[in-house]
């Protein structure tokens, strides 16, 4: 078997399963003021100070959220509804069109139910982001921008956007700018003091964490309106009891990408290149997606359009000879759709059907490449053979 | 003779539904290497429809995949929403328009099940499609096959697999043809397999009309046409209708004539003329349809040479007559009744049968009546 859809999620760290069935046993609600309350806050501030270095943060930096979308959407919305409460003409979102769903979507939300102005901000042909565009964009009117948002590393392409270049643009009209940092915590040197940003998402599962469990990173200047009410928790921004496991696995597996991260970027990046040269000789006219500069692109990503061929054809002929990978775009009832992040690139919408992307992660082998190398040739033929019905 | 115990690359046609998922089950059971895929063939699910289904739902593809993972096989969904539409819905709307009572089931398993999803399926290495149809599929000795009518003539479905020809046959699995199986045993067959749509009420005929309501999806595609008139055989006006799609050879109800006829007897749509806009309507001994011509004729093996004797069937829950059928000129088959049967519309199937085992099938053309010709 050979898994490569790490970028969907990831095994479990051995060092994080202990830490978290450590805690499942222990009894305490981390607000309880009790000796077992006691107990499960020192677990969780440890973690959060532990998380907190790994990411270049402060500990009163980070807010821990039910995973990645939760996050995402704590900070677009919560954003923009605290920057539109402090000046009612901010009302103008600016998102890169390639963002995953839990940005996209709550960014279009704002759109449909909140009187925001959604604007996309253009992207190169590698789905990048330029800060001349961020600039460009907000210099029309930076009194009504209420927020700014563009990933760290895009989930389907991997390429790496100039975050610290966008973050000095938001900044010097004081805009706030978030960055879903998901895919990037682990791969690169995601370091959110560095960064200039004002929040920055990261999650569990894809880290050798657990799943269920993620953290905005949240610029202390910054108060969010609140998606979740409650009792208070994280900075009265995000309530509900702390998941004290969870919380506790998050940051051993989180302390763990963090050492582990060159030898990754080196190793895992490594195979990634032999991936994309064995998928290149067996199929010449495989278009690599993304940024192909190593700097540019995320070490453990690669994605490829095959022309003539329907990316749901490929998943069954790999998956039936035990290659576990992804089309890497959404579904709609099951029916898959030419990817966003794809066609924002400029891809002709028949070619963007033809689409795969394999994700590389820490348990991956050279077995796997042999493996994609072995069948991909064969795949592609037959599923162009099959044709687009 | 049965089907040669060979471990085949499968594709399971799973709907959603209690038959197709022990279908695709059994087969996995058989030792075939079997993989499920849902068809989505309504370009705008409706979702979570619940109490009726159809082939479209969200809930059904749900279900579907529900199955296929107890089962244990990979499952995939297709999009052939837009070959569906053009192929089955499109044609559906067209025979109504031109008068004709068309079964889209059959054009689906022509066009759909056993063509588009069929020719992916051989693209990509698989040897046969399987079906929660209930129908046997008899191998010969020279490797030929032929279609028979399933083991349990009360659940039979052959009639609409009757459009199959060898190609499509050879290609053909239908797990639940050969048992003698009742649908409370399939559903405890599911149940005891541990699948969770054992108790999910059965589809509507048509599974694009969603509420079963027919009419009011023709005239929702339809509407707007003039109102013509309702006449009787010598061509005397009895009342108006809201548009000539709206009625079937054979219908009685909702004629909504004013006044009664002579003899005091209920009376029958006879004859359905979109050119004029006019349905023409008689008496019941008026519907004897002594023989038919049909076309596009399909064949379940070599075609018939001269005349022979058949039984027929002509609609999906129907009974079996015994009839003369000659095939003229390789496309014309051209079918006289023993006995004179009633309610035959030109756009339905008649599919021949020699015993059990499904001859062929062509598209009813025209029928010649008892007391009148009609076109």
């Amino acid at each position: 078997m050979a898994y490569l859809d790490h970028a969907a999620t990831t095994p479990m760290l051995p060092e994080a399963v202990g830490a978290m069935t450590a805690q499942l046993a222990v009894t305490g609600n981390a607000s309880s003021l009790h000796a077992a309350g006691r107990w499960a806050r020192r677990t969780v501030e440890e973690a959060r100070e532990m998380l907190a270095e790994s990411l270049g943060a402060r500990p009163s930096e980070v807010v821990f959220t039910a995973g990645g979308t939760e996050a995402d959407n704590l900070a677009v919305k919560g954003l923009y509804w605290a920057r539109r409460d402090a000046d009612p003409r901010r009302t103008r979102v600016l998102a890169s069109p390639v963002e995953h769903h839990a940005v996209l979507d709550a960014v279009h939300w704002l759109g449909e139910h909140e009187g925001a102005t959604v604007e996309y901000l253009p992207v190169d042909s590698y789905g990048r982001v330029h800060p001349a565009a961020l600039r460009e964009a907000i210099e029309r009117d930076p009194s009504d921008v209420a927020m700014a948002t563009v990933m760290w590393a895009n989930n389907e392409i991997g390429t790496v956007m100039p975050v610290r270049e966008l973050a000095d643009v938001a900044g010097e009209f004081g805009v706030p700018l978030h960055a879903d940092a998901v895919q990037a915590f682990g791969q690169l040197d995601v370091d959110f003091a560095a960064s200039g940003l004002a929040a920055m998402t990261v999650s569990g599962h894809k880290i050798g964490g657990p799943y269920g469990i993620g953290a905005l990173l949240l610029g202390r200047e910054y108060t969010p309106v609140p998606v979740l009410h409650g009792g208070g928790q994280e900075r009265h921004v995000r309530s509900g009891t702390l998941d004290a496991p969870a919380i506790a696995a998050f940051a051993v597996a989180g302390r763990i990408a963090a050492e582990r991260r060159e030898w990754f970027a080196r190793e895992i990046g490594g195979l990634r290149d032999d991936l994309v040269a064995a998928v290149r000789a067996a199929v010449p006219e495989a278009v690599l997606g993304g940024d192909p500069s190593p700097a540019g692109r995320l070490p453990a990503n690669a994605h490829f359009t095959f022309p003539g061929c329907e990316g749901d054809s490929l998943l069954l002929l790999l998956d039936a000879q035990g290659i576990e990978c992804s089309t890497g775009s959404a579904c709609t009832a099951g029916v898959a759709q030419p990817s966003h992040v794809v066609l924002a690139t400029g891809t002709d919408p028949d070619l963007a059907r033809g689409t795969l992307r394999f994700s590389f992660g820490h348990t991956s082998t050279a077995d796997d490449v042999a493996a994609v190398a072995e069948a991909i040739g064969p795949a592609v033929e037959r599923a162009r053979t099959a044709g687009l019905v | 003779m049965t089907e040669t115990p060979r471990r085949l690359r499968v594709l399971a046609a799973m709907s959603g539904g209690v038959d197709s998922a022990v279908a695709a089950a059994r087969a996995a059971e058989a030792g075939h290497d079997v993989t499920g895929v849902h068809l989505a063939l309504s370009a705008n699910p409706q979702s979570f429809r619940t109490g009726a289904r159809g082939c479209c739902t969200i809930e059904d593809s749900r279900d579907a995949r529900r199955a296929a993972d107890v089962i244990g096989i990979p499952f995939y969904v297709w999009d052939l929403a837009e070959r569906f539409r053009e192929d089955v819905v499109e044609d559906f709307v067209a025979e109504y328009e031109a008068g004709r009572t068309p079964n889209p089931c059959l054009r689906c398993n022509e066009k759909i099940k056993f063509a588009a999803l069929l020719d992916k399926a051989l693209a990509l290495g698989f040897d046969a499609v399987a079906t929660g149809h209930y129908a046997t599929v008899v191998v010969n000795e020279d490797g030929s096959r032929e279609l028979h009518r399933a083991s349990d003539m009360a659940k039979d479905q052959s009639y609409v697999l009757g459009v199959l020809d060898e190609r499509q046959l050879a290609h053909a699995m239908f797990p639940l043809g050969d048992t003698l199986t009742t649908k409370d045993e399939i559903r405890a067959e599911a149940e005891r397999r541990g699948l969770a749509v054992a108790k999910k009420p059965d589809s509507h005929d048509i599974c694009f009309i969603a509420d079963g309501d027919t009419q009011g999806f023709l005239a929702n595609r339809l509407g707007g046409k003039a109102e013509g008139d309702i006449l009787d055989e010598s061509g005397t006006k009895l009342g108006t209708h809201d548009g000539a799609f709206g009625f079937t050879i054979g219908q009685r109800k909702g004629l909504r004539i004013g006044h009664p006829a002579p003899d005091g007897k209920p009376r029958y749509v006879l004859d359905i003329s979109p050119v004029n806009n006019t349905v023409t309507v008689g008496p019941a001994e008026a519907l004897d349809v002594t023989s038919l011509t049909a076309i596009k004729p399909r064949w379940c093996g070599t075609p018939p040479a001269g005349s022979g004797t058949y039984t027929a069937q002509l609609r999906a829950h129907g009974g079996e007559t015994p009839v003369t059928a000659e095939l003229v000129d390789g496309s014309e088959l051209r079918v006289t009744f023993t006995e004179p049967v009633r309610g035959v519309a030109p756009g339905q199937a008649i599919v021949l049968y020699d015993g059990t085992r499904v001859v062929g099938s062509a598209t009813i053309a025209t029928t010649a009546r008892a007391a009148a010709t009609a076109v």
